[in-house]
């Protein structure tokens, strides 16, 4: 223990007194790097939370609008009724008790030469690096028909919100006659958690069976297959048999058009499907505050360095999540959460003048459930590779097949895996 | 020509850093253990039914791992998972939850 002499403790108040007449967050502004984070979903949330735990030597702050966050995982088990929205919203709170600067504001702009964010509400943020961490925007018009107002009658449910959407559609389902039909358009690749459509039409399908036995699922793909189909296709035919239609594009799946007024979905040879409640999951891009910074190639998508992150059009701006061009990593929330803590090592590591870290590995295990007790999964550990990403050889790869009588525990066991997993990404994001 | 350059940057950092401001520039925790953290908690602890992998030794880890690449383990998704990772890597992995409590 440490005894202060009076005149020891003197000088030591006053120099404390003195230290406390600036902000001490100005004197870490001055003192530090500023890193930013723009987007505060499963890639942002999970940049701040690490760079905050590793690197104390910069100053973190998240900009993110909202207060809570709601999770696009495990979206379609509020659908099915497993779950509510309030157990899959959380808050940013525990960031901010580890030190991460919350900004609840609009990132409307960002200068890349002056290294400038505009907010809007109306002041200027500046930064060293930038992670950005934006998620996708939804290509309005790109599918005819299908515009704001459009999806007020016929929900996405795929960018969550405040879980709006997600309520709309839980409640057109809970309305939907026995013996109606539910629709789904499914886009094209790539977008946003490509297992997710044959999740929700599991989940949805197992929300009929108990409920409206005489409904159906029409479900029309602008692709010919899909991830994890062999599974879902096993699993739709041994416990929902002739509950689900799936039609993929050389079926004529492809939905072209779509009318909220006369509840039509019409295909590329025009065929118009007439269904009660329609899901319309449609074409996507990075969000547009990256297009606006003049990131996105002619895909919609941010190319990007994949042992860095650095976006390839503009220096000192890491993008993460699904807003990059990663294939063949899918756009997963594991994947966001996986590749932030690479992007924000290496983001450090320039600032610093050192080599970003060498040979990382990126992970992904994207788990689906088909019904209750029932789950399934595609792993996949991919490094960079000279242009892009690459799969590692010989590995990963989705759960084994066969009848449920033999694969019960495997089912089963993958269910509560799952679950962990969300647990544990919330926790390594928000926690 | 190039290289020597970040050598000597590298080399003009650490001289005038104090030891415990070098310590900080690094992580303290091995990238490549926090793909591990998605699904087995925070440093391995385990998540409800995922079990933990924290204070598993150094030999066992690297035994266990072995057993899941060649599907001599039971398993659910860790045998495609251990086909994903050198042995260097997987020793790394080793060290680093033999050392978690």
């Amino acid at each position: 223990m440490t005894i202060l002499t009076r005149r020891r403790f003197t000088a030591l108040a006053s120099a404390l007194a003195g230290a406390s007449v600036l902000s001490p967050h100005v004197v870490r502004a001055q003192t530090r790097p500023r890193l930013v984070i723009i987007g505060g979903g499963f890639g942002g949330a999970s940049a701040a939370r690490f760079a905050r735990l590793q690197f104390p030597q910069v100053d973190v702050t998240l900009i993110e609008p909202k207060t809570t966050f709601v999770t696009c995982p495990y979206g379609n088990l509020v659908l099915e009724g497993a779950r509510t929205l309030p157990q899959i919203s959380h808050s940013y709170d525990r960031l901010k008790a580890r030190g991460v600067n919350l900004v609840h504001d609009w990132a409307d702009a960002i200068d890349p030469a002056t290294r400038t964010i505009r907010l809007r509400g109306g002041t200027a943020l500046s930064y060293d690096k930038l992670i950005l961490s934006p998620g996708i925007a939804i290509r309005w018009g790109a599918l005819a028909g299908y515009d704001e107002a459009a999806a007020e009658v016929f929900p996405h449910a795929w960018v969550p919100g405040s879980g709006e959407q997600t309520t709309l559609l839980r409640r057109q389902l809970e309305a939907l006659p026995d013996g109606g039909v539910f629709g789904m358009a499914i886009p094209a690749n790539p977008f946003r958690c490509p297992p997710g459509p044959y999740e929700r039409i599991s989940m949805v399908a197992s929300y009929l069976k108990k409920h409206k036995p005489r409904a159906k699922i029409l479900a029309l793909d602008a692709k010919e297959a899909f991830s994890k189909q062999n599974l879902f296709q096993d699993a739709w035919t041994e416990l929902y048999p002739g509950l689900i239609e799936w039609v993929p594009s050389n079926r004529d799946g492809r939905v072209v058009r779509v009318d909220p007024r006369e509840k039509v979905l019409e295909t590329e040879f025009g065929t118009r499907h007439r269904v009660d409640v329609a899901n319309v999951i449609p074409p996507q891009s990075a969000a547009k505050i990256a297009i606006d910074a003049g990131l996105a190639n002619e895909t919609g998508w941010v190319p990007v360095n994949p042992r860095t992150f650095e976006a390839t059009r503009a220096q000192h701006i890491h993008v993460i999540g699904d807003a990059n061009v990663g294939q063949p990593m899918p756009k997963s929330g594991y994947i966001a959460n996986s590749t932030s803590k690479q992007a924000v090592a290496s983001a450090v590591a320039l600032l610093e003048g050192r080599e970003p870290p060498a040979s990382p590995v990126y992970f992904n295990t994207c788990y689906s459930h088909v019904a209750d007790d029932y789950g399934i999964s595609v792993v996949g550990v991919f490094r960079p590779g000279e242009t892009g990403f690459v799969e590692t050889p010989n590995s990963g790869g989705v759960s084994p097949r066969g009848p449920l009588a033999e694969r019960r525990e495997q089912r089963r066991l993958e269910a509560l895996y799952a679950d962990a997993w969300y647990a544990s990404i919330v926790e390594d994001a928000f926690g | 020509m190039r290289s020597s350059g970040v050598a000597a940057m590298l080399l003009a950092s650490v001289v005038t850093t104090t030891p415990a401001l070098a310590q900080q520039q690094q992580p303290s925790v091995p990238l490549i253990a926090q793909g591990c953290a998605g699904c087995h908690g925070q440093n391995g602890a385990g998540q409800g039914a995922t079990p933990p992998i924290a204070g598993t030794s150094r030999d066992e880890f690297i035994k266990i791992w072995a057993a899941f690449r060649a599907n001599e383990r039971p398993a659910t998704i860790m045998n495609r998972i251990a086909r994903g990772y050198t042995d260097a890597e997987v020793a790394a992995l080793a060290d680093h939850f033999a050392a978690r409590r």
